[in-house]
Protein backbone atom coordinates (compact mmCIF):
# COMPACT_ATOMS: atom_id res chain seq x y z
CA UNK A 1 0.00 0.00 0.00
CA UNK A 2 2.56 2.46 1.18
CA UNK A 3 5.08 1.41 -1.70
CA UNK A 4 2.30 1.65 -4.16
CA UNK A 5 1.06 5.21 -3.01
CA UNK A 6 5.17 5.89 -3.36
CA UNK A 7 5.36 5.08 -6.39
CA UNK A 8 2.32 7.31 -7.35
CA UNK A 9 2.78 10.56 -5.87
CA UNK A 10 6.84 10.69 -6.80
CA UNK A 11 8.48 13.37 -5.35
CA UNK A 12 5.41 14.62 -3.52
CA UNK A 13 5.10 11.73 -1.54
CA UNK A 14 7.33 12.45 2.04
CA UNK A 15 5.06 15.79 1.24
CA UNK A 16 1.97 14.08 1.52
CA UNK A 17 3.15 11.29 4.57
CA UNK A 18 4.43 13.78 6.97
CA UNK A 19 0.67 15.52 6.09
CA UNK A 20 -0.93 12.58 6.71
CA UNK A 21 1.60 11.84 10.15
CA UNK A 22 0.35 15.47 11.40
CA UNK A 23 -3.77 14.96 11.02
CA UNK A 24 -3.24 11.72 12.68
CA UNK A 25 -1.49 13.74 15.60
CA UNK A 26 -3.91 16.87 15.20
CA UNK A 27 -7.28 15.03 14.45
CA UNK A 28 -6.79 12.55 18.31
CA UNK A 29 -5.81 16.03 19.86
CA UNK A 30 -9.09 17.53 18.62
CA UNK A 31 -10.88 15.11 19.58
CA UNK A 32 -9.31 14.70 23.56
CA UNK A 33 -9.57 18.57 23.79
CA UNK A 34 -13.39 18.09 22.91
CA UNK A 35 -14.17 15.28 25.42
CA UNK A 36 -11.48 17.01 27.96
CA UNK A 37 -13.92 19.54 28.46
CA UNK A 38 -16.81 16.95 29.11
CA UNK A 39 -14.84 15.55 31.51
CA UNK A 40 -13.93 18.43 33.03
CA UNK A 41 -17.34 19.50 33.65
CA UNK A 42 -18.34 16.14 34.73
CA UNK A 43 -15.77 15.50 37.20
CA UNK A 44 -16.28 18.86 38.99
CA UNK A 45 -20.03 18.20 38.82
CA UNK A 46 -19.55 15.28 40.48
CA UNK A 47 -16.98 17.04 43.07
CA UNK A 48 -19.65 19.78 43.92
CA UNK A 49 -22.44 16.50 43.83
CA UNK A 50 -24.13 17.83 40.66
CA UNK A 51 -24.61 15.84 37.86
CA UNK A 52 -23.01 17.96 35.29
CA UNK A 53 -23.91 17.49 31.54
CA UNK A 54 -26.41 14.92 31.23
CA UNK A 55 -29.30 15.95 28.19
CA UNK A 56 -27.11 16.29 24.82
CA UNK A 57 -26.43 12.13 24.11
CA UNK A 58 -26.31 9.26 26.32
CA UNK A 59 -24.11 10.43 29.52
CA UNK A 60 -24.12 13.80 27.72
CA UNK A 61 -21.34 12.52 25.59
CA UNK A 62 -22.54 14.38 22.75
CA UNK A 63 -22.05 18.00 24.26
CA UNK A 64 -19.12 18.95 23.60
CA UNK A 65 -20.30 18.45 19.73
CA UNK A 66 -22.92 20.77 20.47
CA UNK A 67 -21.10 23.30 22.11
CA UNK A 68 -18.66 23.41 19.17
CA UNK A 69 -21.76 23.36 16.71
CA UNK A 70 -23.33 26.58 18.53
CA UNK A 71 -19.89 28.43 18.93
CA UNK A 72 -19.19 27.79 15.04
CA UNK A 73 -22.34 29.30 13.99
CA UNK A 74 -22.00 32.40 15.95
CA UNK A 75 -20.79 35.47 14.86
CA UNK A 76 -17.38 36.96 15.31
CA UNK A 77 -17.71 40.60 16.61
CA UNK A 78 -14.91 42.44 16.30
CA UNK A 79 -14.72 45.73 18.02
CA UNK A 80 -15.15 48.77 16.10
CA UNK A 81 -11.72 50.55 18.10
CA UNK A 82 -9.77 47.33 17.77
CA UNK A 83 -6.87 46.68 15.74
CA UNK A 84 -8.48 44.24 13.17
CA UNK A 85 -4.96 42.33 11.78
CA UNK A 86 -4.01 41.69 15.23
CA UNK A 87 -7.29 40.87 17.11
CA UNK A 88 -8.22 38.13 14.28
CA UNK A 89 -4.13 37.11 14.54
CA UNK A 90 -4.30 36.53 18.13
CA UNK A 91 -5.92 33.04 18.13
CA UNK A 92 -3.87 31.82 15.60
CA UNK A 93 -0.98 32.44 17.36
CA UNK A 94 -2.52 30.98 20.84
CA UNK A 95 -3.22 27.72 18.78
CA UNK A 96 -0.36 27.14 16.55
CA UNK A 97 2.18 26.74 18.79
CA UNK A 98 0.22 24.51 20.94
CA UNK A 99 -0.25 22.26 18.29
CA UNK A 100 3.12 22.52 16.62
CA UNK A 101 4.58 21.88 19.82
CA UNK A 102 3.59 18.39 19.48
CA UNK A 103 6.11 17.55 16.48
CA UNK A 104 8.58 16.17 18.83
CA UNK A 105 6.69 14.28 21.38
CA UNK A 106 7.54 10.55 21.55
CA UNK A 107 3.76 8.35 21.77
CA UNK A 108 5.62 4.83 21.99
CA UNK A 109 8.91 3.93 20.54
CA UNK A 110 9.87 5.87 17.04
CA UNK A 111 6.27 6.68 16.97
CA UNK A 112 7.25 10.57 16.55
CA UNK A 113 6.98 12.86 14.09
CA UNK A 114 9.96 14.65 14.41
CA UNK A 115 12.88 12.85 16.09
CA UNK A 116 15.19 16.13 16.36
CA UNK A 117 18.01 15.46 19.41
CA UNK A 118 17.26 19.15 20.95
CA UNK A 119 13.46 18.19 21.43
CA UNK A 120 13.27 19.66 24.85
CA UNK A 121 14.64 22.83 23.90
CA UNK A 122 12.11 23.18 20.82
CA UNK A 123 9.29 22.50 22.96
CA UNK A 124 10.09 25.15 25.70
CA UNK A 125 10.65 27.63 22.68
CA UNK A 126 7.28 26.68 21.51
CA UNK A 127 5.77 26.66 24.83
CA UNK A 128 7.22 30.38 25.35
CA UNK A 129 5.76 31.43 22.27
CA UNK A 130 2.39 30.64 23.25
CA UNK A 131 2.22 33.97 25.04
CA UNK A 132 2.35 35.88 22.11
CA UNK A 133 -1.31 34.87 21.52
CA UNK A 134 -2.36 35.97 24.88
CA UNK A 135 -1.04 39.52 24.68
CA UNK A 136 -1.80 40.31 21.07
CA UNK A 137 -5.47 39.32 21.96
CA UNK A 138 -4.83 41.39 24.99
CA UNK A 139 -3.92 44.35 23.77
CA UNK A 140 -5.44 44.56 20.03
CA UNK A 141 -9.27 44.43 21.66
CA UNK A 142 -8.90 48.06 22.99
CA UNK A 143 -10.31 47.03 25.97
CA UNK A 144 -8.97 47.46 29.82
CA UNK A 145 -10.27 44.20 30.98
CA UNK A 146 -8.53 42.72 28.06
CA UNK A 147 -5.35 44.50 28.36
CA UNK A 148 -4.91 43.84 32.20
CA UNK A 149 -5.66 40.22 31.97
CA UNK A 150 -3.21 39.41 28.91
CA UNK A 151 -0.36 41.27 30.78
CA UNK A 152 -1.07 39.55 34.00
CA UNK A 153 -0.93 36.40 31.89
CA UNK A 154 2.47 37.28 30.15
CA UNK A 155 4.34 38.23 33.31
CA UNK A 156 3.03 34.94 35.26
CA UNK A 157 4.08 33.31 31.90
CA UNK A 158 7.71 34.60 31.88
CA UNK A 159 8.22 33.76 35.99
CA UNK A 160 6.88 30.21 35.92
CA UNK A 161 8.72 29.42 32.60
CA UNK A 162 12.29 29.91 34.40
CA UNK A 163 11.03 27.54 37.08
CA UNK A 164 9.69 25.14 34.68
CA UNK A 165 13.10 25.52 32.63
CA UNK A 166 15.28 24.90 35.76
CA UNK A 167 13.34 21.76 36.70
CA UNK A 168 13.92 20.22 33.29
CA UNK A 169 17.45 20.94 33.79
CA UNK A 170 17.44 18.54 36.27
CA UNK A 171 15.32 15.73 33.96
CA UNK A 172 18.72 16.26 30.97
CA UNK A 173 20.96 16.15 33.40
CA UNK A 174 19.55 12.74 34.54
CA UNK A 175 19.15 11.24 31.04
CA UNK A 176 21.97 13.00 29.68
CA UNK A 177 19.98 14.38 26.04
CA UNK A 178 17.64 16.69 25.19
CA UNK A 179 16.06 14.21 22.76
CA UNK A 180 12.52 13.52 23.91
CA UNK A 181 12.50 9.83 23.08
CA UNK A 182 16.03 9.00 24.97
CA UNK A 183 14.66 10.77 27.78
CA UNK A 184 11.96 7.87 27.66
CA UNK A 185 14.26 5.04 27.38
CA UNK A 186 16.63 6.07 30.34
CA UNK A 187 13.72 5.88 32.65
CA UNK A 188 13.08 1.82 32.05
CA UNK A 189 12.41 -0.94 34.35
CA UNK A 190 9.52 0.21 36.69
CA UNK A 191 7.99 2.86 37.99
CA UNK A 192 11.46 3.01 40.81
CA UNK A 193 13.38 4.08 37.63
CA UNK A 194 11.15 7.08 36.12
CA UNK A 195 12.43 10.66 37.40
CA UNK A 196 9.46 11.16 40.26
CA UNK A 197 11.53 9.63 42.26
CA UNK A 198 15.08 11.23 42.14
CA UNK A 199 13.91 14.34 41.45
CA UNK A 200 10.61 14.24 43.42
CA UNK A 201 11.01 18.32 43.88
CA UNK A 202 11.23 19.44 40.40
CA UNK A 203 8.78 17.16 39.51
CA UNK A 204 6.04 18.91 42.11
CA UNK A 205 7.27 22.22 40.93
CA UNK A 206 7.14 21.68 36.90
CA UNK A 207 3.74 20.06 37.84
CA UNK A 208 2.57 23.35 39.72
CA UNK A 209 4.46 25.40 36.83
CA UNK A 210 2.95 23.59 34.37
CA UNK A 211 -0.29 24.55 35.97
CA UNK A 212 0.24 28.16 35.96
CA UNK A 213 1.62 28.20 32.75
CA UNK A 214 -1.85 26.96 31.09
CA UNK A 215 -3.65 29.58 33.36
CA UNK A 216 -5.49 27.30 35.05
CA UNK A 217 -6.96 27.59 38.01
CA UNK A 218 -6.02 28.13 40.77
CA UNK A 219 -3.23 30.56 38.26
CA UNK A 220 -6.15 31.38 36.21
CA UNK A 221 -5.96 35.29 37.51
CA UNK A 222 -5.28 36.28 33.53
CA UNK A 223 -9.21 35.58 33.14
CA UNK A 224 -10.25 36.11 36.69
CA UNK A 225 -13.85 36.38 36.31
CA UNK A 226 -14.29 38.50 39.56
CA UNK A 227 -12.12 41.11 38.42
CA UNK A 228 -11.32 41.30 35.18
CA UNK A 229 -14.47 40.01 33.33
CA UNK A 230 -12.86 37.10 31.42
CA UNK A 231 -9.36 38.47 30.85
CA UNK A 232 -7.51 38.85 27.47
CA UNK A 233 -10.55 37.56 25.38
CA UNK A 234 -13.32 39.41 26.88
CA UNK A 235 -13.90 40.60 24.02
CA UNK A 236 -13.72 37.86 21.57
CA UNK A 237 -16.98 35.64 20.35
CA UNK A 238 -18.18 32.73 18.06
CA UNK A 239 -14.94 30.36 16.97
CA UNK A 240 -12.45 32.98 17.29
CA UNK A 241 -13.54 32.55 21.38
CA UNK A 242 -13.11 28.74 20.65
CA UNK A 243 -10.24 28.61 19.26
CA UNK A 244 -8.69 30.50 22.45
CA UNK A 245 -10.32 27.91 24.37
CA UNK A 246 -8.89 24.91 21.92
CA UNK A 247 -5.65 26.61 22.53
CA UNK A 248 -5.90 25.94 26.19
CA UNK A 249 -6.49 22.61 26.42
CA UNK A 250 -4.36 21.49 23.71
CA UNK A 251 -1.70 23.28 26.19
CA UNK A 252 -3.32 20.98 28.81
CA UNK A 253 -2.62 17.99 27.33
CA UNK A 254 0.52 18.75 26.07
CA UNK A 255 2.41 19.99 29.48
CA UNK A 256 0.31 16.50 31.26
CA UNK A 257 2.26 14.73 28.40
CA UNK A 258 5.59 16.17 28.67
CA UNK A 259 5.12 15.70 32.84
CA UNK A 260 4.31 12.16 32.17
CA UNK A 261 7.20 11.69 29.27
CA UNK A 262 10.26 13.04 31.94
CA UNK A 263 8.70 12.14 35.55
CA UNK A 264 6.68 9.28 34.72
CA UNK A 265 8.72 7.24 31.96
CA UNK A 266 6.66 8.40 29.23
CA UNK A 267 5.41 4.89 27.27
CA UNK A 268 7.23 2.19 30.21
CA UNK A 269 4.83 0.30 31.84
CA UNK A 270 4.49 0.46 35.69
CA UNK A 271 6.73 -3.01 36.08
CA UNK A 272 8.60 -4.74 33.39
CA UNK A 273 6.85 -7.80 34.04
CA UNK A 274 4.07 -10.11 32.35
CA UNK A 275 0.68 -8.66 32.77
CA UNK A 276 1.58 -4.79 32.58
CA UNK A 277 4.26 -4.85 29.65
CA UNK A 278 1.71 -6.60 27.19
CA UNK A 279 -0.46 -3.49 27.50
CA UNK A 280 0.85 -1.28 24.48
CA UNK A 281 3.07 1.59 25.33
CA UNK A 282 0.78 4.21 23.67
CA UNK A 283 -1.98 2.90 26.20
CA UNK A 284 0.51 3.71 29.16
CA UNK A 285 1.29 6.77 28.30
CA UNK A 286 -2.54 7.73 28.02
CA UNK A 287 -3.43 6.39 31.46
CA UNK A 288 -0.46 8.54 33.14
CA UNK A 289 -1.60 11.85 30.71
CA UNK A 290 -5.51 11.24 31.81
CA UNK A 291 -4.48 10.96 35.29
CA UNK A 292 -2.30 14.36 35.56
CA UNK A 293 -5.10 15.97 33.58
CA UNK A 294 -7.25 14.45 36.55
CA UNK A 295 -4.94 16.34 38.69
CA UNK A 296 -5.95 19.90 36.91
CA UNK A 297 -9.85 19.00 36.85
CA UNK A 298 -9.09 18.08 40.54
CA UNK A 299 -7.06 21.31 41.27
CA UNK A 300 -9.37 23.37 39.68
CA UNK A 301 -12.85 22.01 42.13
CA UNK A 302 -10.50 22.63 45.09
CA UNK A 303 -8.29 25.61 45.15
CA UNK A 304 -9.22 29.29 45.65
CA UNK A 305 -7.68 31.73 42.95
CA UNK A 306 -4.62 33.07 44.41
CA UNK A 307 -3.79 36.86 45.33
CA UNK A 308 -1.54 37.72 42.29
CA UNK A 309 1.47 39.07 44.24
CA UNK A 310 1.72 35.34 45.92
CA UNK A 311 1.72 33.93 42.75
CA UNK A 312 4.37 36.01 41.86
CA UNK A 313 5.81 35.25 45.40
CA UNK A 314 6.00 31.62 44.95
CA UNK A 315 7.74 31.43 41.20
CA UNK A 316 10.32 33.48 41.98
CA UNK A 317 10.87 33.19 45.70
CA UNK A 318 9.68 29.69 46.20
CA UNK A 319 10.63 27.44 43.15
CA UNK A 320 13.55 28.95 41.44
CA UNK A 321 15.55 28.80 44.98
CA UNK A 322 14.01 25.05 45.03
CA UNK A 323 14.93 24.03 41.72
CA UNK A 324 17.90 25.42 42.17
CA UNK A 325 19.42 23.79 44.62
CA UNK A 326 17.93 20.63 43.75
CA UNK A 327 20.23 21.22 40.23
CA UNK A 328 23.24 21.51 42.54
CA UNK A 329 21.88 18.35 44.93
CA UNK A 330 21.79 16.48 41.97
CA UNK A 331 24.87 17.31 40.60
CA UNK A 332 26.83 17.10 43.48
CA UNK A 333 25.26 13.46 44.13
CA UNK A 334 26.56 12.52 40.41
CA UNK A 335 29.48 12.65 41.31
CA UNK A 336 29.58 10.11 44.33
CA UNK A 337 28.60 6.62 44.58
CA UNK A 338 25.00 7.08 44.51
CA UNK A 339 25.17 8.12 41.28
CA UNK A 340 22.89 5.16 40.18
CA UNK A 341 20.39 6.66 41.78
CA UNK A 342 20.12 9.17 38.88
CA UNK A 343 20.59 7.23 35.57
CA UNK B 1 18.82 26.15 -7.37
CA UNK B 2 17.91 22.96 -4.82
CA UNK B 3 14.80 22.89 -2.63
CA UNK B 4 16.79 24.40 0.06
CA UNK B 5 17.96 27.40 -1.37
CA UNK B 6 14.37 28.27 -2.74
CA UNK B 7 12.99 28.32 1.33
CA UNK B 8 16.74 30.24 2.05
CA UNK B 9 15.52 33.35 -0.60
CA UNK B 10 11.99 32.93 1.20
CA UNK B 11 13.25 33.27 4.60
CA UNK B 12 15.61 36.35 3.71
CA UNK B 13 12.87 38.17 1.67
CA UNK B 14 10.82 37.85 5.06
CA UNK B 15 13.70 39.27 7.03
CA UNK B 16 14.40 41.56 5.01
CA UNK B 17 10.93 42.93 5.11
CA UNK B 18 10.26 42.21 8.73
CA UNK B 19 13.15 44.23 9.21
CA UNK B 20 12.54 47.38 6.92
CA UNK B 21 9.12 47.35 8.78
CA UNK B 22 10.17 47.56 12.24
CA UNK B 23 11.97 51.03 11.39
CA UNK B 24 8.78 51.92 9.28
CA UNK B 25 6.31 51.01 10.84
CA UNK B 26 4.22 54.20 12.27
CA UNK B 27 2.92 51.89 15.52
CA UNK B 28 5.35 51.16 17.95
CA UNK B 29 3.27 47.66 18.77
CA UNK B 30 3.95 46.67 15.37
CA UNK B 31 7.64 47.63 15.01
CA UNK B 32 8.19 45.28 17.77
CA UNK B 33 6.07 42.11 16.46
CA UNK B 34 7.54 42.65 12.90
CA UNK B 35 10.86 42.62 15.01
CA UNK B 36 9.61 39.03 15.95
CA UNK B 37 8.94 38.44 12.94
CA UNK B 38 12.58 39.21 12.00
CA UNK B 39 13.93 36.63 14.81
CA UNK B 40 11.64 34.10 13.96
CA UNK B 41 12.44 33.77 10.32
CA UNK B 42 16.22 34.20 11.06
CA UNK B 43 16.02 31.39 13.62
CA UNK B 44 14.58 29.80 9.97
CA UNK B 45 17.94 30.47 8.09
CA UNK B 46 19.96 29.25 10.74
CA UNK B 47 18.46 26.39 11.62
CA UNK B 48 19.39 25.98 7.31
CA UNK B 49 23.02 26.56 8.16
CA UNK B 50 22.45 23.37 10.68
CA UNK B 51 23.15 25.34 13.40
CA UNK B 52 19.45 23.93 15.01
CA UNK B 53 20.96 24.61 19.04
CA UNK B 54 21.49 28.32 18.11
CA UNK B 55 18.23 28.41 16.20
CA UNK B 56 15.94 27.00 19.07
CA UNK B 57 17.74 29.16 21.71
CA UNK B 58 17.35 32.68 20.06
CA UNK B 59 13.53 31.42 19.48
CA UNK B 60 13.34 30.48 23.33
CA UNK B 61 15.24 33.51 24.49
CA UNK B 62 14.76 36.15 22.09
CA UNK B 63 11.38 35.55 20.58
CA UNK B 64 9.97 33.84 24.19
CA UNK B 65 11.21 36.21 26.98
CA UNK B 66 13.26 38.86 25.39
CA UNK B 67 10.59 40.56 23.26
CA UNK B 68 7.50 39.63 25.25
CA UNK B 69 8.86 42.03 28.27
CA UNK B 70 9.60 44.61 25.46
CA UNK B 71 6.29 44.67 23.92
CA UNK B 72 5.05 44.81 27.35
CA UNK B 73 6.80 47.51 27.96
CA UNK B 74 5.87 49.15 24.49
CA UNK B 75 1.89 48.46 25.28
CA UNK B 76 1.82 50.56 28.53
CA UNK B 77 3.60 53.15 26.73
CA UNK B 78 1.38 56.37 25.43
CA UNK B 79 3.77 57.43 22.58
CA UNK B 80 2.82 60.46 20.47
CA UNK B 81 3.94 59.52 17.29
CA UNK B 82 4.15 63.28 15.92
CA UNK B 83 5.87 64.57 19.26
CA UNK B 84 8.61 62.30 18.36
CA UNK B 85 8.57 63.15 14.47
CA UNK B 86 9.33 67.34 15.24
CA UNK B 87 13.21 67.58 15.56
CA UNK B 88 13.09 65.25 12.41
CA UNK B 89 14.68 68.06 9.80
CA UNK B 90 17.10 69.83 12.56
CA UNK B 91 18.72 66.49 13.36
CA UNK B 92 18.79 65.39 9.40
CA UNK B 93 22.09 67.11 8.52
CA UNK B 94 24.37 65.08 11.77
CA UNK B 95 22.14 61.95 11.55
CA UNK B 96 22.48 61.60 7.99
CA UNK B 97 26.68 61.43 7.21
CA UNK B 98 26.96 59.01 10.59
CA UNK B 99 24.71 57.49 8.97
CA UNK B 100 26.09 57.09 5.93
CA UNK B 101 29.53 56.47 7.62
CA UNK B 102 28.22 53.83 9.79
CA UNK B 103 26.89 52.07 6.75
CA UNK B 104 30.27 52.44 4.76
CA UNK B 105 32.16 51.13 7.70
CA UNK B 106 29.78 47.77 7.88
CA UNK B 107 30.06 47.51 4.08
CA UNK B 108 33.50 47.40 4.62
CA UNK B 109 33.20 44.64 7.38
CA UNK B 110 30.37 42.38 6.06
CA UNK B 111 31.27 42.50 2.01
CA UNK B 112 32.19 39.84 0.11
CA UNK B 113 35.91 40.17 1.02
CA UNK B 114 35.53 38.91 4.06
CA UNK B 115 32.69 36.96 4.37
CA UNK B 116 31.65 36.13 0.74
CA UNK B 117 30.90 32.84 -0.37
CA UNK B 118 34.36 31.65 -1.57
CA UNK B 119 35.30 32.94 2.00
CA UNK B 120 32.63 31.39 4.32
CA UNK B 121 31.26 28.52 2.68
CA UNK B 122 28.40 27.12 3.44
CA UNK B 123 29.04 23.91 5.80
CA UNK B 124 29.54 20.64 4.86
CA UNK B 125 26.27 18.12 5.82
CA UNK B 126 27.19 16.04 8.69
CA UNK B 127 26.53 12.59 9.17
CA UNK B 128 22.92 11.59 10.58
CA UNK B 129 24.24 10.49 14.03
CA UNK B 130 25.54 14.24 14.40
CA UNK B 131 24.33 15.97 17.34
CA UNK B 132 25.04 19.86 17.02
CA UNK B 133 23.75 20.79 21.01
CA UNK B 134 25.86 17.94 22.46
CA UNK B 135 29.04 19.28 20.13
CA UNK B 136 28.59 23.12 21.42
CA UNK B 137 28.28 21.90 25.05
CA UNK B 138 31.46 19.79 24.72
CA UNK B 139 33.17 22.73 23.15
CA UNK B 140 31.62 25.31 25.61
CA UNK B 141 32.77 23.43 28.90
CA UNK B 142 35.88 21.90 27.62
CA UNK B 143 37.88 24.71 25.30
CA UNK B 144 35.94 27.97 26.10
CA UNK B 145 35.34 26.88 29.58
CA UNK B 146 36.71 29.96 31.29
CA UNK B 147 35.48 33.01 29.36
CA UNK B 148 31.59 31.29 29.12
CA UNK B 149 32.17 31.31 33.25
CA UNK B 150 33.49 35.14 32.94
CA UNK B 151 31.20 35.94 30.87
CA UNK B 152 28.08 34.07 33.24
CA UNK B 153 29.66 35.93 36.20
CA UNK B 154 29.32 39.17 33.97
CA UNK B 155 25.88 38.84 33.28
CA UNK B 156 25.20 37.70 37.33
CA UNK B 157 26.83 40.90 38.48
CA UNK B 158 24.57 42.91 35.80
CA UNK B 159 21.01 41.44 36.57
CA UNK B 160 22.26 41.87 40.60
CA UNK B 161 23.31 45.30 39.88
CA UNK B 162 19.94 46.27 37.72
CA UNK B 163 17.94 45.01 41.12
CA UNK B 164 19.96 47.07 43.21
CA UNK B 165 19.76 49.89 41.10
CA UNK B 166 16.27 50.03 41.22
CA UNK B 167 15.09 48.88 44.39
CA UNK B 168 13.91 51.73 46.44
CA UNK B 169 13.10 50.71 49.84
CA UNK B 170 10.09 52.85 50.20
CA UNK B 171 9.39 53.45 54.58
CA UNK B 172 5.81 54.25 54.18
CA UNK B 173 4.70 50.74 51.75
CA UNK B 174 2.42 48.58 53.18
CA UNK B 175 3.29 45.13 52.15
CA UNK B 176 2.55 41.16 54.06
CA UNK B 177 4.99 39.21 54.81
CA UNK B 178 3.41 35.19 54.38
CA UNK B 179 5.35 34.38 56.94
CA UNK B 180 3.82 35.57 59.43
CA UNK B 181 0.73 34.99 57.99
CA UNK B 182 0.97 31.12 58.21
CA UNK B 183 2.36 31.32 61.62
CA UNK B 184 -1.37 32.87 62.91
CA UNK B 185 -2.86 30.97 65.26
CA UNK B 186 -6.59 30.67 65.70
CA UNK B 187 -6.17 32.70 69.52
CA UNK B 188 -4.58 35.29 68.03
CA UNK B 189 -7.47 36.09 65.89
CA UNK B 190 -10.48 34.67 67.60
CA UNK B 191 -11.79 35.72 70.88
CA UNK B 192 -14.40 32.63 72.39
CA UNK B 193 -16.94 34.82 74.59
CA UNK B 194 -19.24 32.37 76.63
CA UNK B 195 -22.58 33.60 76.53
CA UNK B 196 -24.89 31.34 77.86
CA UNK B 197 -28.85 31.01 77.51
CA UNK B 198 -31.04 33.54 78.50
CA UNK B 199 -33.41 32.34 80.99
CA UNK B 200 -35.94 35.14 79.95
CA UNK B 201 -37.06 33.98 77.01
CA UNK B 202 -40.80 32.35 78.71
CA UNK B 203 -41.19 36.30 79.65
CA UNK B 204 -40.73 37.82 76.70
CA UNK B 205 -42.69 34.94 74.48
CA UNK B 206 -45.60 35.91 77.51
CA UNK B 207 -45.55 39.72 76.65
CA UNK B 208 -45.53 38.44 72.37
CA UNK B 209 -48.31 36.78 73.58
CA UNK B 210 -50.28 39.52 75.12
CA UNK B 211 -49.58 41.86 72.21
CA UNK B 212 -50.93 39.41 69.67
CA UNK B 213 -54.15 39.53 71.86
Amino acid sequence: MIAFMQNLLGPAWPVVWTLVKIIAIVAPIMGAVAYLTLAERKVIGFMQVRMGPNRVGYFGLLQPIADGLKLLMKEIIIPSAANKTLFLLGPVLAIAPALAAWAVVPFDVDMILADIDAGLLYILAMTSVAVYGVIIAGWASNSKYAFLGSLRSAAQIVSYEIAMGFALVGVLMCAGSLNLGKIVVAQAGGFWQWYWLPLFPLFIVYFISAVAETNRAPFDVAEGESEIVAGFHVEYSGMAFAVFFLAEYANMILVCMLAAIMFLGGWQPLLDVAPFNMIPGFLWLIIKVALLLFFFLWFRATFPRYRYDQIMRLGWKVFIPITLVWIIVVGGLMQTPLAYLFH
Amino acid sequence: MNFNDYVFYVLAAILLFAGLRVITSRNPVHAALHLVLAFFTAAGIWLLLEAEFLAIALVLVYVGAVMVLFLFVVMMLDINLDKLREGFWEALPIALPVGILMTLEMVMILGSKHFGVDRVAAPTPHPAGYSNTAELGRQLYTDYLLPFELASVVLLVAIVAAIALTLRDRKDSKFIDPAEQVKVKRADRIRMVSMPADVEIPAAAETEGKDKA
